[in-house]
């Protein structure tokens, strides 16, 4: 089972993921940049992503609680989801996102 | 130096779960602490990020909120007559000839301690700055994440952008006195308390504000002075005056000014520490909690609880280098229990 992510600098990656995990552990587990601040608990919006087009409507819809924490995100589009609200299954392989600026990890200078 | 100076043991910065239990460990072998913390309140991110949430993995507690968490350690730490100053962040450390060290805030309070302790968790919580291109020349002069006078909004045109209760409740106070009032958000649905929700939806029926359900595209303006902020909406883009604006999209956390106090740090986000001690690369500052780094260090709240306890024991031999250090457990110590004032 795959997910294809695009990160923050472009760069496409295909990362291997494992039945039920939530997508951010994914994309964190291999290092990429996400900051997922509050560990899953879709109390901080900071594993903001967006997903391609053709996948918006196969997953599950956001949950209230995944709409109110997409509101204070500054960078939200209509394809914007919290990928710590996405579990992996064997219908989302293949799952293509991109992670959104606002995820990313602040680094000092 | 100023008489305003503060002298105490140690200053812990930071006033979430850990800080807030360092004082706990460090009151145990009679270190006074002064705690700082950027927010207006304790309990660091279970306060601000999920107050309302379960967390099930500290010993002891099934489970228990983030505020029901803070709440005790507030209550198990009041002994101890710890200090707080909120709604500050240290901005600048300095070491003085005697070792100690002078811990300024932007808020201008001095403080003198021998040892610093560092529980800062993910950074300082500052507000989220939309991505519009070219908002830092503004910030500051008309546009601002917070209201800290209301005159300064008086006869304005005013955007504010949000859902949440920053957002209503600013709209609701500052309508009265604005000369316009327009509210962006990205959906027509609100998180915020349903009072004022309603409150808005009346003044947007009276014709009293504006609502446009859309995001913010551009900003227009000269020298920081705002003129018009242009919005994407579904209908595509508009312009509404104004003449200054409010975003309001909620607090994330920086690393901040801890990264220029010269320690030495992991991946350049966190500080590097010993599991010994808990200390950082400069002798006397220790950093506990989500903010530290070791080989397999672990973000959990009852890490920070063990490293505040190992932490506490060698800021005593730094404070009090002549006193033995005597290991002892508050079940059975009278000496632990008066100072808890239980006995």
């Amino acid at each position: 089972m795959r997910i294809i992510v695009t990160d923050q600098n472009g760069v496409v990656h295909e990362l291997e993921a494992l039945e039920g995990w939530r997508v951010m552990e994914v994309i964190r587990d291999w290092g990429l940049n996400i900051r997922a601040e509050c560990g899953g608990s879709c109390a901080c919006a900071t594993c903001h992503i967006f997903v391609d087009a053709e996948w918006q409507d196969r997953l599950n819809p956001p949950t209230d609680e995944e709409e109110d924490m997409l509101d204070t995100l500054p960078d939200v589009e209509t394809n914007s989801r919290l990928s710590c609200q996405i579990l992996m299954s064997e219908d989302l392989d293949g799952l293509k996102l991109t992670l959104a600026e606002s995820a990313r990890q602040e680094e000092a200078a | 130096m100023s008489g305003n100076e503060i002298v105490t043991d140690v200053i812990i910065i930071g006033a979430g779960p850990v800080g807030l239990f360092a004082v706990f460990e460090l009151g145990l072998v009679d270190l006074k602490c002064h705690v700082i913390d950027i927010l207006d309140r304790p309990g660091g991110q279970c306060a601000e990020l999920y107050p309302e949430k379960p967390i099930y993995d500290i010993p002891g507690f099934p489970e228990i909120s983030g505020q029901g968490l803070t709440d005790n350690l507030m209550k198990q730490i009041a002994p101890f007559g710890a200090e707080f100053h909120y709604s500050q962040m240290v901005t600048n450390v300095e070491r003085l000839d005697d070792g100690s060290f002078r811990v300024t805030t932007d808020a201008e309070e001095t403080f003198v301690a021998k040892v610093i302790v560092v529980a800062a968790g993910g950074g300082s919580f500052q507000p989220k700055r939309p991505p519009v291109p070219g908002i830092e020349a503004f910030e500051g002069k008309s546009v601002f994440y917070a209201v800290r006078k209301m005159d300064e909004f008086r006869d304005h045109d005013i955007v504010i952008v949000g859902g949440g209760d920053s957002a209503l409740d600013w709209t609701l106070s500052l309508q009265p006195l604005a000369r316009s009032l327009t509210l962006v958000h990205r959906r027509d649905e609100f998180r915020g308390h349903a009072d004022s929700v309603n409150k808005m939806r009346a003044l947007v029926a009276d014709g009293k504000i504006n609502f446009i359900t859309g995001q913010l595209a551009r900003l227009e303006g000269e020298d920081g002075q705002l003129s018009e902020v242009l919005l994407k909406t579904a209908g595509g883009e508009i312009g509404v005056p104004a003449t200054r604006l409010l975003p309001f999209f909620g607090l994330t956390m920086k690393l901040g000014p801890v990264a220029d106090w010269g320690l030495d740090l992991h991946d350049n986000s966190l500080v590097k520490v010993d599991t010994e001690k808990f200390e950082t690369s400069e002798p006397g500052i220790f950093a506990i909690g989500d903010i530290n780094w070791y080989p397999g260090k672990l973000k959990l709240i009852l890490s920070g609880f063990h490293e505040s306890a190992l932490m506490a024991q060698a800021a005593k031999r730094i404070v009090h280098p002549n006193e033995r250090v005597v290991f002892q457990y508050t079940t059975s110590s009278t000496k632990l229990q008066k100072k808890l004032g239980v006995v």
